[in-house]
């Protein structure tokens, strides 16, 4: 009993030893070329002090996955803009904190960085439902906060209807992706018919599939059915077996690519055939292409894209994490620092006031194509429509609203 | 960054801070002169006060700890409520997360339609809250028709005076049916707070102003009061819940309880995830989560909530009621025997700890200004359960403390230390907390400070009655081993 | 008392002889009850294909939650443990095929050793090389973690186990999610065999991939019918052990009686140790077919369907494993009848619904033993 106790004690100490010592020592590859390891002072690029830039993302909680990839996505470009000497010739220094997607985590972590560390300029979080009380909090202590993937309107709308002056997102703002999918639908696919399939709770769902239902109808298209399922829903065949009795033409299905992995496999094997249509969460090296094979999604870019900037950051992203290739997340808060960063270059300073004039200013060419905010701080950028094949994502059309 | 070793010592001389200060309290609040206590409570009061005052630049209590201190004052209540149902009534209850929130979204609602000009949320949610109480109350007790009529409701007094009547001639009716009897009374009650409360906030109507000339109804005095209002009747709303959910479910074992209040906690997350869609609250949202809710929370509120809890919690324990608590715990069968009503105090317990949840909620919803669902999954729902067994089961100073030092630890140093180690290490903080809860628990599973109770929540001694040379040599209250099978 | 409260008639005997006012709680249980009949009625009639589709998804479901409910209701059974890190050993089962199959191929083995070998034999016996392979892992996994988490705290309060299985499934869930470990992505899950979906009408027919079904017919896979056999058969194995075989029996006799049965011979910590591996080679099988059926794995992927097999077990009467093989089955056809039938959003409510309806009137489960006196 005892002994066992004992025994037990030391694995356990084992074990938050090796924990401790993992970060530096293992494989872990975003552990590897941190400029985070370089005591700073010795940087001698860095003239001018530290910039601190704080990267708020949910490494913890319900989407661990999309925690990871937005803060590699941030890191890559904070450690790009260091190699060419940092920002006004400061060193940038990233402060990645664990939000967890979940108010409360989020509060805490956006009051560490503000209050203690002094950070001025925030990234992140992913989860509308973290980035708002975030935006509370940073709008008021004038600190900026650009979410990457936040796409509710609540995140830089006040309830008023007042713009939050600091708070931008990198993301598209849902109708135009609806309006896009829709007169894809119609125009290049000919569907008469289409399924919805929507997760209620989610802004970007529903602010997409919405948008959808009204472009589709308005050009003539019928919405044959609509089911709502959850997040947390692996089963869908019960909500399948309707679909495939309505016998639509498409299939909206714009979630992230966790879900579509499951409902679209899940379709093929109750012989569904009609084609999955999407938006920008589909965008993932992790997104079944056997499954989603035959579907379509928008996005802001494609993998066959000869934009200069996607291909360098693809390549970049490939070397700095070992193979590893981004998805529409990691594209996204690479955007939106680098968006952050060029507009501190514009302003000059690292004065938030400032900073916020440049950035609502700006015109940056992005991974996710040429990048201009408008008045509500949403990001205007062109759609592309990419065609999921069983071996890759390739580039189908152009579609313009 | 590099490595700043300020912040660490900080955050850990924080978590001493936070102790010591607990243990002031507590200290200051016992076996003194009621002028001492009153002081000791201002100091106490004004320390942390003056500590949240900014002084030019200069604040030794940031937003990041007052908003810790927020949480740890809300969670201290949550952990409380769930001792009581738990550690000191023995009934393994995992749904005070779920009253938590319950608590939450009524105060919220309250608030929320106050400051968009909308009185309803009082009068409505007061009405269905006071009639529900009525019914609750009036029900059981002799003195209902009294009570009710007191009320000057009418048709609400009739009525629940009428069940309250057909309740007690058939004193032999199995419990289904008596809930069942409760369910109806309370949807008559909510129904009739909406025929009666709507028309009396339309009359408020004018006082609210616009949003550029705010009328009188959106001063400060009176947003607090109707803050206090709306946290009293969150509270309230969540203990009536959890009076018509125990009434029947109180009656199953231990773990089959526990099992049936994490459904409740689940249902009531379902719920909440459908506001808009099956419930008639669009303003809430649904799983998107509800903003707009005014930030209202002030170190004041928490610090006299926090208190509320405690002195009542502790004057619960060592009165005869809280024997008869404990005694439930012990042994049912010898309670029974020694003339104890299981069930009532089985049902008092779960509606107060319940009403502490609920407060909490209203606390916590007006510091964060925001409500989404995700924050009451039954997930997150286990850490008022963590808490408790870490103070230690039936220890009022161990829960207390655990709620403070677990936030300052999870939320506090281990944030600072590991935001310090580099961008990867952020990422381990949920692998250490596991790691720390292992070990604290084979190292001390009774508890972290077991049955030691810090000053004011020490037994009470008693002056020796004559006729009983024993009453003093009995065991104290938080001593024996909590419940297991 | 000095409170003369009506909550005194309603203490805890909930069948009192003579109650006049019975039917006003009946009453209430069988209106919920028609409502729910008259829904699943008229969606019948409405579409009985539809409907069937909606029950056989509900049935793949339940027998997947019946694999893992085998573990906590044994468990539970013998140690009066409410195991809670049970559902992220089937998460490591699942991850556990995939790194076999995936990286390292393990199903092509018999491919590459026995030649000659038919390709139908070949794929049943790598797949099932594969599930073997799970299972292991998740019984030395579970070993391990009562050794290490449940064993010292055997004579502590039963809640600081409680407490110590939640830190353990924290700790796989986050220590998983590491990128070096499984890393915290949705992994597209690689199948060892190949789906195949057969269709009902006018006999059986194979679906074609890319062919869609005539209509009117009646869809089921290879999948679904691995996983019935699967679980049906450790239905059995299950019950032969416990009621035929020697482990069986001191089994049973630790869940009755610790300390005597040790007084008869009976190593008590190892039955207990056996009991968790036993409960983590199902929920490991599970994992295996679950990922099969529902072919995306991330960490958390336990979470969910451990709770709801736990509800299963709960449901059934927690220690009785028939109760658990039930249970899972109602469980499966609630959450599939009111995808289908009333709203997904609502999925999860109803189900704890129905289970603390039932508790209500079978406070032990439908299976369980009322609980005995205390000595």
């Amino acid at each position: 009993m005892r002994l066992f106790k004992l025994v037990s004690l030391i694995v356990l100490v084992a074990l938050v030893l090796s924990a401790c010592a993992a970060p530096t020592a293992a494989p872990a590859p975003a552990a590897k070329a941190e400029p985070t390891k370089a005591p700073a002072a010795a940087a001698p690029a860095a003239t001018g002090g530290d910039l601190k830039v704080a990267v708020l993302a949910p490494l913890s909680g319900a989407v661990p996955t999309f925690g990871v990839m937005t803060r590699d996505g941030a890191l890559l470009a904070i450690e790009e803009w260091n190699a060419k000497g940092g920002v006004n010739g400061k060193k940038i220094v990233p402060i990645v904190e664990d939000s967890q997607c979940t108010p409360d985590p989020a509060v805490n972590a956006a009051n560490k960085v503000i209050d203690q560390d002094k950070v001025k300029f925030i990234v992140g979080e992913v989860c509308s439902k973290a980035s708002i009380p975030i935006s509370e909090i940073a709008n008021a202590k004038k600190v900026i906060q650009i979410s990457p993937t936040s796409t509710n309107t609540d995140v830089t709308v006040m309830k008023d209807g007042k713009v939050k002056d600091y708070i931008f997102r990198a993301c598209f703002i849902d109708p135009f992706q609806g309006k896009v999918g829709a007169k894809f639908a119609t125009e290049n696919l000919k569907a008469k018919t289409a399924f919805l399939l929507l997760d209620q709770a989610n802004d970007y769902v529903k602010g997409l599939s919405e948008e959808f239902e009204k472009a589709f109808t308005a050009s003539g298209g019928k919405i044959v059915g609509k089911e709502t399922y959850t997040a947390k829903d692996t089963d869908f065949s019960a909500i399948l077996a309707k679909v495939a009795a309505a016998k639509p033409d498409v299939i909206y299905l714009p979630d992230y690519y966790n879900i579509v992995n499951l409902a679209a496999k899940q379709a093929k094997e109750k012989g569904i055939t009609a084609p999955f249509l999407g938006g920008d969460g589909w965008d993932s090296a992790d997104l079944d292409l056997k499954a989603a094979a035959g579907g379509y999604f928008t996005n802001h870019y494609s993998p066959d894209s000869t934009a200069p900037e996607a291909v360098a950051f693809m390549k970049a992203f490939k070397d700095k994490y070992k193979g590893a290739t981004p998805d529409a997340l990691a594209a996204l808060a690479y955007d939106a620092t680098n968006l952050l960063l060029n507009s501190i270059k514009t302003a000059g300073s690292d004065d938030t006031d400032k900073v916020k004039a440049a950035m609502e200013g700006i015109s940056m060419p992005g991974v996710s194509g040429k990048i201009t905010f408008d008045k509500q701080h949403n990001p205007i950028k062109a759609a592309t429509i990419l065609k999921v094949t069983p071996d890759k994502v390739v580039f189908d059309s152009v579609v313009n609203p | 960054m590099t490595f700043n070793l300020q912040f660490l010592v900080f955050s850990v001389l924080k978590i001493v801070a936070v102790l010591a200060w607990v243990y002031f309290v507590l200290w200051a609040l016992g076996r003194k002169p009621l002028w001492a206590k009153l002081v000791g409570i201002a100091v106490a009061f004004g320390v942390v006060q003056l500590a949240l005052t900014k002084v030019g630049d200069f604040q030794v209590m940031n937003d990041f700890d007052r908003g810790l201190l927020f949480q740890a004052c809300a969670m201290t209540m949550v952990a409380l409520g769930l001792n009581l149902i738990y550690g000191f009534n023995g009934q393994f209850s995992l749904g005070q997360w779920g009253f938590y929130g319950l608590g939450a979204y009524a105060a919220a609602d309250i608030t929320y339609r106050w400051v968009n000009g909308d009185a309803s949320g009082v009068f409505v949610a007061g009405l269905g809250v006071l009639l529900g109480g009525a019914m609750i109350l009036g029900v059981g007790r002799l003195a209902s028709g009294v009570f009710v009529a007191g009320l000057g409701v009418l048709l609400g007094g009739a009525m629940i005076l009428g069940v309250g009547r057909l309740v007690k001639r058939y004193k032999g009716m199995p419990i289904l049916s008596q809930f069942t009897l409760y369910l109806i009374g309370a949807v008559l009650a909510g129904f009739l707070a909406v025929v009666i409360g709507n028309p009396i906030a339309r009359a408020f109507a004018g006082g609210f102003g616009t949003v550029a000339a705010p009328g009188i109804l959106q001063s400060v005095p009176i947003q607090q009061a109707v803050f206090l209002l709306a946290v009293l009747i969150g509270g309230v709303f969540a203990a009536e819940i959890s009076f018509l959910f125990g009434l029947p479910v109180l009656t199953l074992g231990s773990d089959y309880f526990g099992i049936a209040t994490l459904g409740f906690s689940i249902v009531v997350q379902t719920l909440m995830v459908n506001t808009d869609t099956l419930l008639p609250f669009p303003e809430m949202k649904g799983g998107r989560g509800m903003i707009g809710i005014p930030k209202w929370t002030t170190w004041a509120w928490a610090f006299i909530f926090l208190m509320f809890a405690i002195i009542v919690m502790r004057n619960l324990i060592y009165s005869s009621t809280g024997r008869a608590i404990m005694s439930v715990r012990e042994d049912e069968t010898a309670g029974k025997a020694m003339g104890v009503d299981i069930a009532h105090y089985k049902l008092l317990s779960f509606v107060i700890g319940s009403l502490f949840a609920g407060l909490a909620g209203g606390i916590y919803a007006h510091y964060i200004g925001f409500l989404s669902p995700g924050t009451f999954d039954f997930i997150v729902g286990f850490n008022p359960l963590i808490i408790v067994v870490f103070g230690g089961l039936g220890s009022m100073t161990g829960t207390i403390a655990a709620s403070f030092g677990w936030l300052f630890f999870l939320e506090g140093l281990l944030r600072v230390l590991l935001g310090q180690l580099g961008t990867e290490a952020p990422t381990w903080r949920y692998v250490l907390y596991p790691i720390t809860l292992l070990l604290l628990m084979l190292l001390r599973p009774q508890g972290l400070l077991g049955n030691v109770e810090w000053g004011f929540l020490k037994r009470p001694i008693y002056p020796p009655r004559k006729d009983s040379p024993a009453a003093t040599a009995a065991p104290p209250g938080g001593e024996l081993q909590p419940a297991g099978e | 008392m000095a409170q003369a409260s009506i909550s005194q008639k309603s203490s805890l005997a909930a069948r009192r002889p003579g109650a006049r006012f019975a039917w006003i709680g009946q009453g209430f249980l069988l209106l919920l009850a028609l409502g729910v009949v008259y829904i699943l009625v008229t969606s019948f009639l409405k579409d009985p294909m539809l409907f069937a589709q909606v029950v056989l998804s509900g049935l793949q479901l339940g027998f997947v939650y019946a694999l893992i409910a085998l573990g906590y209701t044994m468990v539970y059974g013998i140690v009066r443990l409410i195991n809670f890190a049970h559902g992220d050993v089937f998460m490591v089962g699942a991850f556990v095929s995939y790194y076999a199959v995936a990286r390292f191929q393990l199903h092509l083995w018999p491919q590459l050793v026995l030649k000659g070998l038919s390709p139908g034999a070949a794929v049943v016996i790598g797949s099932v090389t594969v599930m073997l392979l799970s299972m292991l892992v998740c019984m030395a996994l579970a070993v391990v973690i009562e050794r290490v988490a449940y064993k010292p705290l055997r004579d502590a309060p039963r809640i600081a186990a409680l407490i110590t299985a939640i830190g353990v499934s924290f700790f796989l869930e986050y220590y998983g999610a590491l990128n070096f470990v499984f890393s915290p992505r949705f992994i597209p899950y690689q199948r060892p065999f190949e789906v195949v979906t057969f269709y009902v009408n006018n006999g059986i027919h194979q679906l074609q991939p890319g062919q869609a079904p005539p209509s009117g017919s009646l869809l089921f896979s290879n999948i679904f019918l691995i996983i019935m056999v699967a679980s049906i058969g450790m239905q059995v194995v299950l019950q032969y052990l416990v009621r035929r075989t020697k482990i069986g029996k001191a089994m049973r006799a630790s869940s009755v009686d610790k300390a005597t049965a040790r007084l008869m011979g009976i190593n008590v910590d190892g039955i207990i140790s056996f009991t968790f591996a036993l409960g983590a080679a199902f929920a490991g099988l599970g994992g295996v077919l679950y990922a099969i059926a529902y072919p995306s794995i991330n960490t958390l992927m336990g979470v969910l369907p451990g709770l709801k097999a736990f509800v299963a077990a709960v449901l059934g009467g927690i220690g009785s494993i028939p109760g658990a093989f039930v249970g899972a089955l109602i469980m499966g056809q609630a959450e599939a009848l009111t995808m289908g039938y009333i709203s997904t959003p609502m999925r999860d409510a109803v189900a704890f619904t129905i289970l603390i309806l039932v508790l209500l009137v079978r406070p032990r489960g439908i299976f369980g033993e009322p609980e005995q006196e205390k000595a």
